[in-house]
């Protein structure tokens, strides 16, 4: 009775797990296709990923989406982190709810709305789009994310540590520095991270609010695919994955073993005490 | 000098939000009570800030809904948001039944290979949601992957149909989407005591219904979140429809992009947006109570 686990449970979860890999290892194994039909295997090759290298407009989105990617998240992170705080710690102020709901409503609003409203915004103040527009574009949404990520991490940690720091005589400046920031460091930092993710996955803000002078990857991988298969967007895909891929594993197995280890030291703490 | 630390730290964020998250609504909203016209930008301001108060005045009385009834009027519009919301309920419902037998099975598995299983359930959701949607191109295609398989096995004569279809559009909703349905039931079945299922069996219900009346009253709000957090994203999705639709898949998001980038309709646009808006306000508003009412249930 102890374990739960049936054949049901088994089948359910390799079939699921298998629908959620299966298209993405098709997609790599395609990508070292030698035949310029997707779909035709014609033996391995990695032409693809040498063209991919030649072509210098792929070259320049991801130059373009990287540069927005991390002056976006920087900008988001700063932003959300800001934001959080004040929801969490600034107790009561003029138009709280409305700050909470500005929060909150990014994350809920359709991406076409949100492109839409800010390049009538750009528009508006006669700004001239591209890099520009898109980082503040980007950083809009993504601040929503990040103060979300950060203030469950301050909620849950004790206020009595930072009120100690201040009644040691410690500016409140200070105390954020040296005592908070320290404790919601991990969160800020998959707050980042996510901004960037979001930054470098998005298609509909960008393609709104970037003009002719910056076109980001996805805006460039969209414009290709609608055209239909290529075997150029299979190796890209592949190496976008296999970066994700890798940062995803790394950043879990390091929480992985800081949980590990905090562990073990309060157990030892126990001990002691 | 604390309270003005305090006025900046508040200052700065609520501003930028007010800038850039409020105030272009209150443009879409004038933009969507304006007239069309073919300058660029396509459309004739409304009013002029600068010709005081009343110049507003004044073209504050010109304000009409003319694009509003221009969207009850022509067929396509409403025909969008009914059919956006129709794939939205029955994505969902897929969703669900996909979703719900992987957290059950994920929620079953011994505790130390949960941490994995969850690593994957999220890590496609981390990996570019174009390429993820491309990836089906390849598959349902008539010379795609799937026809190749199925031919080859010998089930079918002539390739299936799917791509450029509802149906393609269904399997790349329900592919996306998955972990936001599979995460919050698999929160909130984690949490599930296994003692309540023993007691139900020793009361005398068989396994399914232990199931029935147990494990999937105590999911219901992992249930109702994962149904909200796939219905209001997927209400205006554009790329899905765009990519695996074909000429009579009609999304509303679908409609507002070509609105805007083909027609150059900018007002006509703006009314999509302030209706679709205005459609979403409801499941939103319900989707936030639900969790107020989850995180106080759990204090």
């Amino acid at each position: 009775m102890r374990s739960r686990f049936s054949w049901f449970n088994a089948t359910s979860l390799t079939f699921g797990f298998a629908f959620l890999y299966l298209p993405i290892l098709m997609l790599i194994i395609y990508s070292f296709n030698k035949s310029k039909l997707v779909t035709v295997w014609a033996g391995f090759s990695t032409k693809w990923y040498g063209e991919l290298f030649q072509n210098e407009a792929f070259l320049d989105a991801a130059i373009v989406t990287l540069k927005v990617g991390v002056i976006s998240s920087t900008l988001a992170t700063i932003l959300g982190t800001m934001a959080a705080y004040v929801l969490v710690r600034s107790g009561r102020f003029m138009g709280r709810t409305l700050f909470s709901g500005m929060i909150y409503a990014p994350l809920v609003v359709p991406d076409v709305i949100v492109g839409l409203s800010l390049l009538l915004l750009f528009i508006s103040l006669g700004m001239d789009r591209g890099i520009t527009t898109i980082v503040l574009a980007h950083a809009t949404f993504s601040m929503c994310y990040v103060s979300v990520v950060v203030s469950s991490r301050l909620v849950s940690f004790d206020q009595s540590l930072e009120e100690a720091a201040l009644d040691l005589g410690c500016t409140p400046f200070d105390a954020f520095r040296s005592v908070t920031l320290p404790i919601i460091a991990p969160s800020v930092i998959s707050g980042w991270l996510l901004a960037f993710t979001l930054s470098l996955d998005d298609l509909v803000i960008a393609s709104f609010t970037s003009g002719p002078s910056a076109t980001t990857l996805p805006m460039k991988i969209f414009s290709q695919v609608r055209l239909g298969l290529s075997p150029e967007i299979n190796a890209l895909s592949t190496i976008m994955i296999a970066v994700v891929t890798m940062g995803v594993v790394s950043s879990s197995l390091i929480s992985k073993r800081a949980t590990v280890r905090r562990k073990r030291q309060e157990q030892e703490a126990l001990k002691q005490g | 000098m604390f309270n003005f630390r305090r006025l900046i730290l508040i200052l700065v964020p609520y501003g930028w939000l007010f800038l850039l998250f409020l105030v272009p609504f209150g443009i879409v909203l004038k933009i969507s009570l304006s007239d069309a016209a073919l300058s660029i930008p396509p459309y004739t301001p409304k009013f002029d800030l600068s010709a005081g108060w009343s110049a507003f005045w004044a073209a504050f009385s010109d304000f009409d809904f003319e694009n509003f009834i221009w969207l009850t009027e022509d067929n396509l519009y409403w025909k969008a948001y009914l059919s956006s919301v129709w794939i939205a309920l029955v994505s969902v419902i897929l969703t669900l039944l996909v979703g719900y037998p992987i957290a059950y099975g994920m929620s079953r598995v011994s505790e130390e290979w949960r941490p994995t299983l969850l690593m994957l359930v999220i890590l496609p959701f981390w990996t570019s949601f174009l390429i993820r949607v491309y990836a089906w191109i390849g598959i349902l295609g008539s010379q795609g992957y799937l026809n190749q398989l199925l031919l080859w096995i010998g089930l079918i004569d002539e390739p299936l149909v799917i791509l450029n279809t509802n149906l393609a559009v269904y399997i790349g909703i329900v592919y996306t989407y998955l972990p936001f349905m599979v995460l919050p039931i698999y929160a909130t079945l984690e949490k599930l005591d296994n003692d309540l299922l023993e007691a139900a069996e020793d009361l005398g219900c068989s396994r399914f219904q232990a199931f029935w009346l147990v494990t999937i009253p105590l999911s219901k709000p992992g249930i109702i979140a994962g149904c909200f957090l796939v219905f209001i994203p997927v209400v205006g999705e554009f790329v899905i429809p765009s990519l695996l639709g074909g000429s009579k898949t009609l999304m509303i998001g679908k409609v507002l992009w070509d609105e805007f980038f083909s027609n150059r309709d900018w007002p006509v646009a703006s009314a999509v947006a302030v209706v679709l808006l205005l459609i979403l306000i409801i499941p939103i508003i319900l989707f936030q109570r639900q969790q107020q009412k989850q995180q106080e249930a759990e204090r």
